[in-house]
């Protein structure tokens, strides 16, 4: 691999690389043009813009500019019909310079190869994900998230496969797969053990969640770990955010991954040339496929690179869970159904007193207003909030999102007509919707279906006007979507074994919050519309019950 | 009691038109359980394209409509949404007189027979005019029949109506003809005269008519090819489309060789039940009228939510009876489950690509099964019904202890 045998060379080249990366431009399209160019690959730009709709808070401004460059290596002998893409985002800074460069050396050492049957498209987006995404629009012809962008000169044909490469150091002691996407959604389980196969031939530390594997499997610390990292990937995909350039592949059926090299204090140090090699040979294994990959599992969770949780072990924990509240409604329709002591014959009766369905249209549809509320008023009304205000849009916004949230919870709620009945009425609907709310969530997204399922479940079973007040309504807002996730926050920090303090935490918790709603203006992520507009409604028509008089 | 309808009417239509025009009308319009291959507006704009070119529409597997709807709509076209509103309105006005005319028509049975039984309020339910489907017109021609009290010839022409647009509610003759013979009071035996005398007016109307409408669609477009087109297609099932029916993941992995039985199978099914349920509920048609129409509904090729709305918009009919109805729960909780599965697991199937077809087919037949046993709980109720009212409310055996009904 001639340029990147060479150290020298290397070095060379990422100090160009560094030094073209200077604050003014952004990405050196023109030299990346050049250089693919001068590789032999077919060479298109595609410049996008975005404005979003709150700045966001690392960069404080509105619109997001860029440009794509992507070089295909056209396929020698085969009909151009399919096609693999290696990617790697260009960040100003040192954040991932290196990527840039081994791309290159693969692209002028696939060139000189002719077992290629797919075309390879070599792509280096700007401002990650905005930039991929904007890539993979025009690829597909969709417009999802209103994003302008010009159209792309040139194409591959479907893609069946995608890597997306992050290094930030030219010596690695592991590389580390990152599967979550976004939605939560995964690529086939077939590609993790791909990556996994090659680690072990060509002899590569590989980790997941950033943790190395073990083989104690029995002991009581070998499943800690093991726990523990499936925990981190349960986090991981309960946020619904992509957690590297690939996540986005994943809405087009495009089975992809992200490799990190990550660069800690071990004397065994692989180079580049290696991770080459490595890339080679998955990039040759994805060549042979035949049909996309579909026959490993899509939903899994892993402890570790060599075991899984397939759908059908926890599945079952979460159908548990609804039917606990599938148990309660069923209880409280046979409540409602046996008001009027009627014992002489066997015919079971709806009588008057009954309020109906109807009854409990008036705090539904409260719910739901404070739900629409929470979706729309933080963004819209921004700049209101930084007039009044001292405080930025970015805090504007979160700070808003809480306050209409809070007051939720102290809107006048029931009409007071049935004071008996009309609760079990509204808890047996609130409770089905529940169960179906969480029975959607848990089939697209399982881990937030699961958090969600386990902080509300218990919760929404158990109250009923008659309970404590005081202490119930404590433990309701405790098990409430919005402090959740300020544990899973915190939860997530000590997992990965950087806790933070409570400031840090709070703080962190806000930026969360913040990403989230960005997440879903810009790339179409559910968390945030979900909670908002379904499952604070619901949790509110709990609160409802609870200050039933 | 003009008023709540006229209300309601205004609510419903201002619902449609905000709904037709918001972004929603292009996602609604795509999805598979509101638009089959047979109602879908887009292939009545092909068609109307295609004619337009002089060119035959139904060249070219893309419109399946008979060629009545297309020159209707060839000068309506601009008007569609009013057309559809109107269509609704119709439907829904028609709805409201046949449930206030069969109320009646109960309680003056009931009263007759000295039984002061729980009379059901008059209920109002329009959910036929929030429908999305884009082609209510088979809907109001089948309800209109309903409307037409007494009126033996104009029943006839709608309802060959109706069958000329799909079909199946040629099932819907013989309740129709036992009532329309209820309300003249022929008895229905089979060795008088005048019921015999009845049904061949009747059949002569009504294949008359059938005849009259087949001989016009060969002469507005000049060939037979709307045959093939519209019922080959109806009964052949060539399109195997997703859609909430039975029938596209059995075909899709069927052997050529069993492929017409099994059609013979599943069509026959929609067909089959009209002959035991005629003798069972003679003497109800109404009922029967409404048991046809979710049979019909269920087990048709292309069903689409529309037809579950029409059948569903006769519930509150009879609501007086709730009180016998076992597994009410179970069927609105799987009814409401299914609903919000669909549109999850087809994105999960086609868009995410991480399911996949049996999935998908789980949740239809889950939603079929539950349609059943809708039907079925609400036929156990009436017919429960109908034996307190001979036998009355509290059993007793003969010595005067308690007894249970049990249903052999």
């Amino acid at each position: 691999m001639g340029l990147l045998s060479d150290p020298n060379r290397r070095q060379a080249l990422i100090k160009l690389l560094t030094r073209l990366n200077a604050p003014i431009c952004g990405m050196p399209v023109d030299w990346l043009v050049k250089t693919m160019q001068a590789r032999g690959l077919e060479v298109f730009t595609q410049s996008f813009s975005r404005t979003l709709p709150f700045p966001d808070e690392n960069t404080e401004r509105y619109v997001v500019k860029g440009t794509n460059v992507y070089g295909i290596l056209r396929a020698p002998r085969a009909p151009r019909t399919e096609a693999l893409v290696l990617s790697a985002p260009c960040t100003p800074g040192d954040n991932n310079n290196q990527a840039v460069g081994l791309l290159l050396g693969l692209a002028h050492y696939f060139r000189n190869q002719v077992y290629w049957a797919k075309d390879i498209i070599f792509l280096v987006n700007e401002h990650d994900l905005i930039g991929m995404q904007a890539w993979l629009e025009g690829y597909h012809h969709t417009n999802v998230t209103g994003m302008d962008w010009s159209p792309l000169q040139g194409r591959g044909g479907s893609i069946q496969a995608a890597l997306s490469l992050e290094l930030s150091s030219d010596v690695v002691t592991s590389l580390d797969i990152v599967l979550e996407g976004l939605n939560g959604q995964l690529p086939n389980l077939d590609l993790a053990n791909l990556f996994y196969a090659f680690c072990q031939k060509i002899g590569v530390l590989c980790t997941i969640q950033g943790k190395l594997q073990r083989n104690d499997w029995d002991s009581a610390s070998g499943y800690n770990h093991a726990v523990q990292t499936m925990m981190l990937m349960v986090m991981k995909q309960a946020s619904g955010r992509p957690w590297g350039d690939h996540g986005l592949f994943l809405r087009y059926h495009i089975e992809a991954a992200t490799v990190k090299g990550v660069n800690s204090f071990r004397h065994y140090k692989t180079d580049a040339t290696t991770i080459g090699r490595l890339l080679e040979g998955m990039y040759r294994k994805l060549n042979n496929l035949l049909e996309r990959l579909h026959q490993s599992y899509f939903f899994y969770l892993l402890p570790s690179l060599s075991h899984f949780v397939s759908i059908g072990y926890y599945m079952p924990a979460f159908g548990l869970l609804a039917v606990i509240l599938l148990l309660r409604a069923l209880d409280l329709w046979v409540q409602l159904s046996a008001q009027p002591s009627r014992t002489e014959d066997g015919v079971a009766g709806t009588e008057q007193s009954n309020p109906g369905v109807l009854s409990v249209l008036t705090p539904l549809v409260i719910s739901h207003l404070t739900g629409a509320a929470l979706y729309m008023l933080p963004v819209r009304f921004q700049e209101v909030a930084v007039e009044h205000f001292p405080v930025s849009e970015t805090e504007a916004v979160v700070l808003t999102a809480i306050a209409v949230y809070t007051a939720g919870l102290a809107l006048p709620h029931n009409t007071h007509r049935y004071p008996d009945m009309g609760w079990r009425v509204l808890k047996l609907v609130a409770l089905l919707y529940l169960a179906v709310l969480l029975g959607c969530t848990a089939v697209i997204n399982f881990s937030l279906g699961f958090i969600l399922a386990l902080t509300l479940v218990p919760a929404a079973a158990y109250v009923t006007p008659h309970v404590p007040k005081a202490l119930s309504a404590f433990f309701l807002v405790a098990l409430s979507p919005a402090c959740t996730l300020l544990f899973s926050v915190f939860f997530f920090q000590e997992l990965q074994e950087m806790p933070v303090s409570f400031q840090d935490g709070w703080l962190l918790y806000l930026s969360v919050i913040a990403q989230g709603m960005l997440d879903h203006y810009l790339y179409g992520s559910l968390v945030f519309p979900l909670v908002a507009l379904l499952v604070y409604p619901c949790w509110l028509l709990f609160w409802n019950i609870l200050f039933w008089k | 009691m003009a008023a709540p309808l006229t209300l309601l009417m205004i609510v419903a239509v201002t619902v449609r038109a905000v709904l037709f025009r918001s972004s929603l009308a292009e996602l609604i319009s795509e999805r598979v359980e509101v638009v089959s291959p047979i109602t879908a507006w887009k292939r009545v704009i092909e068609g109307l394209a295609l004619l337009d070119l002089g060119v035959s529409p139904y060249s070219g597997d893309v419109f399946h409509e008979t060629p009545l709807i297309i020159y209707l709509f060839h000068f309506l076209v601009d008007y569609a949404e009013i057309t559809f509103m109107l269509a609704d309105v119709v439907t829904a006005a028609a709805l409201y007189a046949a449930a206030k005319d069969y109320n009646k028509q109960v309680f003056r049975k009931q009263k007759f027979a000295l039984e002061a039984d729980r009379y059901p309020p008059d209920s109002l339910l329009l959910p036929s005019a929030l429908r999305l489907r884009l082609d209510p017109l088979c809907g109001a021609w089948t309800s209109d029949l309903l409307c037409v009290s007494g009126n033996v010839l104009l029943s006839a022409i709608f309802l060959c109506l109706a069958t000329y647009q799909s079909v199946y509610p040629l099932t819907l003759c013989a309740p129709a003809m036992l009532y329309l013979m209820q309300r003249q009071y022929i008895p229905v035996n089979l060795r008088r005269v005048s019921f015999w005398w009845f049904v061949v007016q009747y059949l002569f109307m009504y294949l008359g008519s059938l005849f009259v409408l087949v001989c016009l669609s060969f002469f507005l477009l000049g060939s037979w090819d709307y045959m093939p087109s519209v019922y080959g297609f109806i009964l052949s099932v060539p399109d195997l489309t997703p859609n909430i029916g039975l029938f596209w993941y059995f075909f899709a992995e069927m052997f050529e060789h069993f492929r017409l039985f099994f059609l013979c199978v599943f069509q026959i099914n929609v067909f089959f039940y009209t002959i035991p349920l005629s003798i069972k509920l003679k003497e109800h048609p109404v009922f029967l009228i409404f048991m046809q129409l979710a049979v019909i509904s269920i087990f048709k090729s292309y069903p689409t939510v529309g037809d579950v709305a029409l059948y569903m918009a006769f519930l509150p009919l009879w609501s007086h009876l709730h009180r016998f109805l076992r597994n009410i729960f179970l069927v609105s909780c799987v009814l409401l489950a299914c609903s919000a599965l669909f549109p999850v697991l087809w994105h999960l199937w086609i868009y995410a690509g991480s399911a996949n077809s049996n999935f998908y087919y789980a949740i239809t037949l889950l939603f079929n099964v539950a349609q059943i046993l809708l039907v079925s709980d609400y036929f156990y109720a009436f017919l429960r019904r109908e034996h307190h009212l001979t036998y009355g409310l509290y059993l007793k055996k003969k010595d005067g202890s308690e007894a249970t009904l049990v249903l052999k």
